[in-house]
């Protein structure tokens, strides 16, 4: 009904009004749980730790993170002497503007997505590889020694971890035949389990149970969380490329990170734990199992930061480089003689 | 204008201006920088020509990676503007000259009978469910196979040289080796030692 409104208020125009109004409709939301993200991290640390976290500011301390927001949109931003502006004002932009970018191709449910196209596994990768530039600028164009250091650990994981996260995709592909992120999801529609009510049983992560783990715990090394966030690391670089970044400026690396742990949940439900899909046959497919997913995964994420000291730097290189990548190309193969043997289950 | 008429000139017109800045910006990261915008921008070209594999897949290979290293690998450099416009004029001759020569063959290429406007009509709009994805991949792996297998066997080759010149053993040369490490046990770093208490 909205799609004939549009298409009668703005004739030829109207795709790029819907576009559009797709756009507002993610962002929006997405800015709203990113929000309560932060809220939601700092609750679950706390009682993780046996504290109560946040419960100040209204009721069970609910408005926190706006009072959050409020305080930072009103500070200065400090732009340092011998800084590098124009840059220095690009680099938190560049890495807001990735995070969001890439939510064009993720599909909500069946049909609701802003861009259905082809080759949208590749322009997500293209997208997410692009949000490390936002973190080296802002390093170098700060003019500080431990936000340089920032830079350049995170340039070394980020670059090293794409790769085992591409290897871990090429597997998804082999078996969806699709670049289309949609398709990927109908693919673990089919199957031995699904066709007999156990859809569960058929998504990706359960025949590709290896490269979830991978594609997981790259996504967490991908987004700089704990255990992998050395490229912040408080305690020896004080917080890497943001050091000299106050208000404003600060917030936006802050949103970043958490819309890009959101991003990276997201897409591993999408890849590997059916997306929209219900997980029993009786149940019908929808937007609030790709959310309740979704959840999960960051959920995981933030367990992960309550529980695992951090990774000292030559390990998080040696697992990525000889762990993981090794791990993925003899993966491919199995499943590419999985695929030919008679014994394939993706018909 | 047609929309996408009025792309492809905005696209070239960034395109052309951020490569003028790769070689006249001062600063070698700005130079980087502009440089990664080119590459943004081409890829936005290759995309109205419905090229979107090749477009993202520039996106993700040379923004999202080599110019990451590039970057890298320039921002730790100390590089002194001035010793390197030093020679310039004395080199501007030889410049002039190859420049003249890329321009002299550019032109040789762009107005002989293979390239016109004639020899290369625009491509016939795609059928709707047609995925030049599907397609690029089924001409490398049975027209091209054998050119494609030899470029990863080169590449792989590549990677082992560079590999096998850099990681050579010297004397000096300290290396962790993790599987001790985490074998490793308490006793084996800390002997506690039982004292009687000593009197000034």
């Amino acid at each position: 009904m909205l799609h004939q409104t549009v298409q009668s208020m703005f004739g030829p125009g109207a795709p790029l009004v819907w576009a559009l109004l797709g756009i507002v409709g993610i962002i929006l939301p997405l800015l709203l749980c990113v929000a309560y993200l932060t809220f939601w991290e700092r609750k679950v640390l706390g009682w993780m730790q046996v504290r109560i976290g946040p419960n100040r500011v209204g009721p069970w301390g609910l408005l926190q993170p706006i009072a959050d927001g409020l305080k930072l949109v009103f500070k200065e931003i400090i732009v340092p002497a011998k800084a590098n502006s124009g840059l220095y004002i690009i680099g938190p932009a560049m890495a807001f503007a990735t995070a969001l970018a890439a939510w064009a191709v993720v599909p909500f449910a069946d049909g609701y997505v802003v861009a259905d196209i082809d080759a949208g596994v590749l322009y997500l990768l293209a997208m997410t590889s692009m949000g490390i530039y936002g973190v080296i600028i802002s390093g170098w164009a700060s003019n500080s020694k431990y936000a340089f250091f920032g830079a350049m650990r995170s340039a070394a994981q980020m670059v090293s971890y794409e790769i085992a996260m591409g290897l871990a995709l090429i597997c998804v592909l082999m078996v969806s035949a699709s670049l289309n992120i949609s398709e990927i999801v109908h693919g673990q529609a089919r199957g031995y389990f699904a066709a007999h009510g156990a859809g569960i049983l058929s998504w990706n992560w359960l025949p590709l149970l290896p490269m979830f783990v991978v594609y997981l715990i790259s996504g967490l090394a991908e987004t700089n969380r704990a255990p992998f966030d050395v490229v912040e690391g408080e305690s020896e670089i004080v917080a890497g490329h943001m050091v000299e970044y106050s208000g404003m400026a600060y917030a936006l690396f802050f949103l970043a990170e958490y819309a890009n742990m959101i991003l990276v949940a997201t897409m591993t439900s999408i890849f590997f734990l059916g997306g929209w899909l219900s997980p029993v046959g009786f149940l019908p497919d929808g937007f609030p199992w790709l959310a309740g997913k979704a959840c999960f995964v960051v959920f995981l994420f933030l367990w992960f930061r309550a529980t695992f000291p951090r990774y000292r730097y030559d390990q998080i290189m040696r697992l990525g480089w000889k762990v993981f990548v090794p791990l993925c190309l003899v993966w491919m193969l199995v499943v590419g003689v999985w695929m030919m043997s008679p014994a394939n289950i993706w018909k | 204008m047609e929309p996408k008429t009025a792309i492809f000139y905005v696209l070239s017109a960034i395109l052309v201006a951020a490569s003028l800045r790769v070689i006249t910006a001062k600063n070698p990261v700005h130079a980087v920088l502009f440089l990664v915008l080119g590459f943004f921008s081409a890829g936005g070209l290759w995309l109205t020509l419905q090229a979107e594999f090749l477009a993202i897949v520039l996106v993700v290979v040379y923004v999202g990676a080599v110019m990451v290293l590039f970057l890298f690998v320039v921002m730790m450099l100390h590089i002194d503007v001035e010793r390197l416009r030093e020679g310039f004029w004395s080199n501007l001759p030889v410049a002039i000259g190859v420049g003249l020569l890329m321009v002299f063959e550019m032109a040789l290429v762009l107005t002989g009978r293979y390239f016109g406007a004639d020899a290369l009509p625009e491509p016939a709009a795609a059928a709707a469910g047609y995925s030049n994805t599907k397609e690029i991949g089924r001409v490398l792996f049975s027209d091209y196979v054998y050119p494609f297998e030899l470029a990863s066997v080169v590449l792989l080759v590549a990677i082992v040289a560079a590999v096998a010149l850099t990681k050579r053993p010297g004397k000096d040369k300290k290396e962790q080796n993790v599987r001790k490490q985490t074998a490793v046990r308490s006793d084996e770093r800390l002997r506690i030692v039982a004292m009687p208490s000593e009197k000034e």
